[in-house]
């Protein structure tokens, strides 16, 4: 009887031993992108590198002073904020209308819109905003980030409009409700998992836009994955800032797809698995 | 209700299959197609962007790309790298979701610890991968040497760059299969097990009869949503090595950016874009026969 708990404990130890050392990987590099966003410039280049040492606040300060990040952040949370908005006012009726009529159809732009490298949608509006001059505006970054966005929320909402009842929204019909009042005030409360999840997967793939942005933004308008990405092409690169500003990026990303974690992964499944 | 507002309001109601998705159908048609009918017309010019007007040259891009080197060198960069990563990601996916699939203390962590990967910003990671790979300095070479390996040259290293890549990636994207994986393995019935069990079939026997052919269909997939990003991966690549050193780590996607907006030839750009575009389609219509057939059994 004791022998028996005993090798029971001993698997679970073990089990918990074996789970530890598979989060370690993921865990790992933002450990480091924190640390080095901690470290001096000369502590980042130092070798063996410093696993302890007197943290500063130093590039932090400097990524705002000398970098004007601050800027940068507003940019991102301006296109990223705009192209999530539109995308659910676009994408909740039309995901609505697909799921309850069965509009498959429309469902092949999404997955055209899917499959299409992003540089090919880059060369005409590059080609069409310089001709319109609208290079460096937020209009630039809004349309082309809806490429990514509008498709997104609509493909994630149609699973979610799909798992849910019909009879609550007849009931909301036989009271007298029109059909856009049974959607606004019936439909969409139900599906507000979906819609924050889709909401943060929108603003998350905005706000890790790229491509887009290094083409079509310029000092005014530039996104933060552009701005760190600078942090390189400076001649002598500065790794304490690229810490520093890496870390301010990918915090409120963390933060948002924190909260959604299980929808996220719950959206991502649903959409795999369908047709 | 306003007296004015219900005419709109029946009308709505009226045509709801068609008012509801119009203008989300007449946005993507304008942002979606319109770009793509526009790519597919520059494929057969010859144009300089900036210098003079696109010229109708038919298909002479295409027998161009048939004898260009780089092209061919994109090609054999991009079945490298996604052909390793994917394949690496999807076994290492199911197996660590075969690991965590049970109850346990901590599972919220993993899954909260599995999501951040996924959700962080491809070009900030990648710039800290880039520090971390860095031969002389990088604190990747310094735990390889503390347990007495010796240090790789990772991504400076012509042989050593698209495998240094694929870690990259496969850091990246492992955690978010196996999260698809593992609700997957949740939702298997249960009644095949106990009647393995009964059976007295081994571990092995039950995950390779009942386990991998139930979850065959999520395994594929996770490979098709993979796949899109991962034939068109772009941002870490270009962070990290710029398709360096030379061209060994430049995939066709990254060849078709350079010659649209390095040397800024869009004829011959649009021409690789599609080309790029048609990997992709063929790769996912044999996916999903795949997958239509693996759901028939």
């Amino acid at each position: 009887m004791m022998s028996k708990t005993g090798t029971k404990t001993l698997k679970s130890i073990l089990f918990h031993v074996g789970a530890f050392a598979l989060c370690v990987p993921p865990v790992f590099v933002f450990v480091w992108m924190i640390l080095t966003g901690l470290k001096t410039g000369v502590q980042n280049i130092a070798y063996p590198p410093e696993f302890i040492f007197i943290p500063t606040l130093e590039n932090f300060r400097a990524v705002f002073q000398q970098y004007n990040f601050f800027r940068y952040l507003m940019n991102s949370l301006i296109v990223a904020g705009l192209a999530t908005g539109i995308s659910l006012v676009l994408g909740l009726p039309a995901a609505y209308s697909i799921a309850k009529y069965r509009q498959g159809k429309i469902g092949i732009i999404i997955l055209v819109a899917r499959m299409t490298p992003f540089v090919s949608y880059l060369l005409p509006w590059y080609i069409i905003f310089r001709y319109l001059k609208l290079i460096d505006t937020y209009t630039a970054l809004t349309i082309t980030h809806l490429i990514i966005t509008l498709p997104m929320v609509i493909w994630l909402m149609i699973s979610f409009f799909e798992g849910m009842p019909e009879e609550l929204e007849d009931a909301a019909m036989i009271d007298g409700c029109s059909r856009l009042q049974s959607f606004l005030i019936i439909v969409l409360p139900l599906v507000r998992n979906g819609i924050a999840t889709s909401a943060i997967m929108s603003f998350i793939f905005s706000w890790n836009q790229f491509l887009f942005s290094l083409i079509l933004s310029g000092p005014k308008t530039k996104t933060v994955p552009v701005a760190v990405y600078n942090f390189i092409s400076y001649g002598k690169i500065d790794w304490a800032g690229i810490g520093a500003a890496a870390t301010l990026i990918v915090l409120p990303v963390s933060v948002f797809a924190f909260f959604v974690r299980k929808t996220i992964v719950q959206g991502l499944t649903m959409g795999a698995l369908k047709k | 209700m306003a007296t004015a507002s219900r005419p709109l309001t029946r009308f709505m109601d009226r045509y709801q299959a068609f008012v509801y998705p119009a203008p989300a159908v007449i946005a993507l048609f304008l942002i979606v197609i319109i770009p793509i009918g526009y790519n597919l017309y520059l494929t057969f010019t010859k144009w300089t962007i900036g210098l003079g007007q696109p010229r109708f040259i038919g298909f002479g891009n295409f027998i161009e790309l048939l004898s260009d080197e780089r092209v061919i060198n994109g090609m054999r960069v991009m079945v490298y790298f996604s052909g390793l990563s994917l394949f690496l990601e999807l076994v290492l996916g199911l197996l660590i979701a075969l690991y965590f699939n049970r109850e346990f203390k901590g599972s919220e962590i993993v899954q909260a610890i599995y999501i951040f990967p996924f959700a962080a910003t491809p070009v900030a990671v990648a710039l800290i991968w880039r520090i971390m790979l860095n031969p002389e300095i990088g604190v990747m070479n310094y735990l390889l040497r503390s347990v007495g390996l010796p240090g790789s040259l990772w991504v400076s290293g012509e042989h050593t760059v698209i495998p240094a890549l694929v870690m990259v990636d496969v850091w990246k994207w492992t955690p978010m299969i196996t999260l698809i994986v593992l609700a997957g393995l949740k939702s298997l019935p249960h009644d095949p097990y106990e009647a393995a069990r009964m059976d007295g079939a081994s571990a092995f026997q039950i995950f390779w009869y009942i386990t991998l052919p139930l979850i065959w269909p999520v395994l594929i997939a996770a490979l098709m949503l993979r796949s899109l990003d991962n034939l068109k991966e772009f941002d870490m690549i270009y962070t990290i090595t710029q398709g360096g050193p030379g061209i060994s780590s430049e995939t066709l996607y990254l060849y078709s950016y350079n010659v649209g907006f390095s040397f800024f030839k869009a004829g011959y750009g649009s021409a690789l874009m599609v080309v790029v575009f048609l990997i992709v389609l063929v790769f996912n219509v044999v996916m999903n026969r795949l997958r239509l057939s693996a759901q028939d059994l």
